[in-house]
């Protein structure tokens, strides 16, 4: 009954799970300083992370790198591994955020810029702090509406 | 200019929210089920286990679906009256809406008739989900 759940051409890929989750943090402190300092250069910054993020994979954005090459060397635990289609979901929303604060950001609609970058901030800090899973919450919710 | 009360907005509703999910993540619940409703063979695509079935969605963007997955189709290779099928909720949009499932992974626990008697959003923890298959007689 699982049909695509199981698909051999729905090429899987396996991640360090707590790559993601530092990756939220560093959006999370990003994304506040954007909001904070009201710069619309540093949701530019982070919404190119995004991009990266939502189009290769969430490995390989600049914050994927740092987890990879600094903080994973350093932990001891063995890697918890996730399929890289969840967190690339919640980089693909976060982009869309980041895309119409930016946006709304040049037409000089700065309440855009405000809502659109808080509601990233608020998905990557619920993933950072809860380890909140972004695509469990919203996927269905999208397709059922999509499909009306 | 520096403002701060958008980020103080944020952080509490945010952080209330999550509170709030990560107590709701998991339980199991009997007051969700849609009256009437009855899951068969049929549209399951197998047969029902003769006392009870786990029926859980899942989807590919979901991380906690796999550990579900794992659990539950390891509690029940003891259990000869208990059956777990997994269903990908993306194909099966007209029993996700007539179910009312918002989000993956959601686990319904059948009775040997196909009536719903619990829910659970999320990773159930092994003693609920024990508990929960007691109870269906």
């Amino acid at each position: 009954m699982s049909e695509v759940l199981e698909k051999p051409e729905v090429q899987k890929i396996y991640i360090d799970a707590r790559g993601p989750r530092f990756s939220a943090s560093i959006t999370a402190v990003v994304l506040a300083t954007a909001l904070v300092t009201h710069n619309v250069w540093v949701l530019v910054a982070q919404g190119l992370v995004f991009l990266i993020g939502a189009t290769r994979g969430p490995q390989f954005t600049p914050y994927g790198l740092i987890f990879k090459n600094v903080v994973k060397p350093r932990l001891k635990k063995v890697a918890p591994t996730e399929d890289v289609r969840p967190p690339k979901f919640a980089q693909s929303v976060g982009f869309a955020f980041a895309l119409v604060g930016v946006l709304g950001a040049f037409a000089d609609r700065g309440l855009v810029f405000t809502v659109a970058t808080s509601f990233a901030l608020a998905a990557a800090f619920l993933n950072a702090a809860f380890n909140y899973c972004l695509g469990c919450e919203m996927y269905l919710l999208l397709v059922r509406f999509k499909n009306k | 200019m520096k403002t701060y009360l958008p980020l103080l907005i944020v952080l509490v509703l945010t952080s209330a929210y999550g509170i709030w999910w990560k107590r709701a993540q998991g339980a199991i619940r009997s007051n969700k089920a849609i009256p009437g409703h009855r899951l068969s063979a049929e549209v399951l695509g197998e047969p029902l286990g003769s006392r009870a079935t786990m029926v859980q969605f899942s989807s590919a963007f979901c991380t906690p679906c796999r550990a579900t997955h794992a659990l539950l189709s390891q509690m029940v290779i003891p259990m000869d009256d208990v059956k777990h099928v997994q269903i990908d909720a993306e194909s099966h949009l007209e029993l996700v809406r007539q179910l009312d499932i918002r989000s993956t992974p959601t686990t319904i626990f059948i009775n040997k008739d196909g009536i719903e008697v619990g829910r659970a959003a999320g990773t159930p923890k092994r003693d609920q989900v024990l508990a929960a298959l007691a109870n269906i007689k």
